[in-house]
């Protein structure tokens, strides 16, 4: 008999619609969530290992280079995937995603007036180490214009898709980095509830910054953890 | 020690390289994508086809879907599963709904088994988009199970008139069998979400 996992903390995660996030107003579902007991159903998950990845997943400065590197800053950004208990989440898969340095995303849909970068393609993935560690290369990632309003931009920021263990701790959010100015004004960071939205933000750290090479960023994601209840069989 | 959750963002419209890079024709791998079985998958092969509908009933074009689900003898490939995992079904697929004309999505899987503590036969889905801060998690199940959805405990939870939300229509044809469900973000017919 497994334990199940703590329920989603409403306190911490954004609401279905937030109107000043306009896209949500019509297609944020508006009945209630029906409570559902969970079950080995939702105690099971996709697992990927090591070996589900590449070399180079990792690393965005090399992972689609043609003939050259990528422009822009150089960063790393590491930290560690936990659960509420403090348990390290190890051999969980992460993918990331982000726009180039210009604030371009290779995505045939994105408009935005900046250039391409040739040597970027700005997806990455890893599987966490045995104590729950990432890290990826990248460049910076530059903020660029939506719709959303009039003047809207959009701060820097990485989006970051995991699973842990189950398909109940499935998790997609954003990283953001300290001191963005946009943060004040951006509907999607603000639409997660005050005093929990400042865990997307990225701590600078000199010890994660490698001398002459890239600046480092640590970026710690906390996934649902276990609760007391066993499962109901 | 007690940490909070960190919050969940949207996935947000341009998720396809990144995610689902195959599907949208991008250069990277796919680590999965929207067949989940082959001719040697053991089990009734199947196709789960349904659209995104939002509040004015238009489909959804930047829809992400994951599906999740028990092998044909209701097997999960997870160490959670004390019957031992299916090597050869990963029970897992991933499909946007930007590359299909009419924006559906689509899965070729196989007819999952009953798990065995009283659930009917199901496959779990969570739903992205653009436009959700939070993902939604929801069920797929079967109407030719009918008596296994009548003591199925998640189903009996759901209001009776909102049941039918969760189950895909059956088709027999030339190719195959479909089961067919769309999935209704807002509405008088909106789909049953699920908080897990």
């Amino acid at each position: 008999m497994s334990a199940t996992y703590t329920p989603r903390d409403w306190s911490s995660q954004p609401p279905l619609v937030f109107p000043a996030y306009k896209s949500t107003i019509g297609r944020g579902p508006t009945r209630p969530l029906v409570p559902l007991a969970q079950s080995l159903s939702e105690l099971t998950g996709p697992v990927y290992g090591h070996e589900s990845v590449d070399e180079l997943d990792h690393d965005l400065t090399r992972n689609a280079a043609r003939n050259g590197e990528p422009l822009g800053e150089r960063i790393v950004v590491t930290g560690r995937i936990l659960d509420e208990d403090g348990r390290v989440q190890p051999n969980t898969l992460i993918e990331i995603w982000q726009a180039n340095a210009a604030g371009r995303y290779v995505h045939r849909s994105d408009q935005h007036d900046a250039p391409l970068d040739p040597n970027f393609l700005g997806a990455g993935r890893c599987v966490t180490d045995d104590a729950g560690r990432y890290r990826f290369y990248s460049v910076k990632p530059g903020a660029y214009p939506w719709k959303n309003h009039h003047n809207a931009w959009r701060p820097n920021h990485i989006h970051f898709s995991l699973f842990g263990p189950s398909f109940a701790t499935r998790l997609i959010t954003q990283m953001y980095f300290p001191g963005d100015p946009l943060l004040d004004l951006d509907p999607i960071y603000q639409g997660a509830p005050a005093g929990a939205r400042e865990r997307m933000i990225a701590r600078f750290s000199i010890d994660a910054t490698e001398p002459e090479f890239a600046l480092g960023y640590v970026f710690d994601i906390v996934l649902r953890g276990r609760g007391a209840t066993p499962m109901e069989t | 020690m007690r940490l909070k959750q960190t919050p969940s963002q949207t996935v947000g419209p341009f998720f396809a390289y990144g995610l689902t890079p195959e599907q949208y024709g991008y250069p990277f791998r796919s680590l999965v994508g929207s067949k989940l079985a082959d001719d040697d998958t053991p089990g009734e092969r199947i196709r789960i086809i349904g659209r995104v509908l939002d509040g004015d009933g238009a489909p959804v074009p930047d829809a992400m879907i994951e599906i999740w689900q028990a092998d044909g003898e209701g097997r999960y490939a997870h160490p959670a599963d004390p019957r031992g995992s299916n090597v050869r079904f990963a029970g897992f697929g991933r499909c946007g709904t930007g590359t299909d004309p009419d924006n559906r999505f689509v899965f070729d899987t196989i007819k999952p088994g009953k798990v065995g503590d009283g659930q009917a036969p199901h496959v779990n889905v969570i739903v992205f988009m653009r436009g959700m801060l939070s993902h939604v998690f929801t069920r797929i199940y079967f109407a030719d199970e009918a008596a296994a959805n009548a003591r199925d405990p998640v189903l009996a939870s759901v209001e009776e008139a909102r049941r039918r939300t969760l189950i895909a229509v059956r088709e027999s044809g030339p190719a195959g069998i479909v089961y067919r469900l769309d999935l209704r973000m807002q509405g008088p017919d909106e789909t049953v979400f699920f908080d897990v």
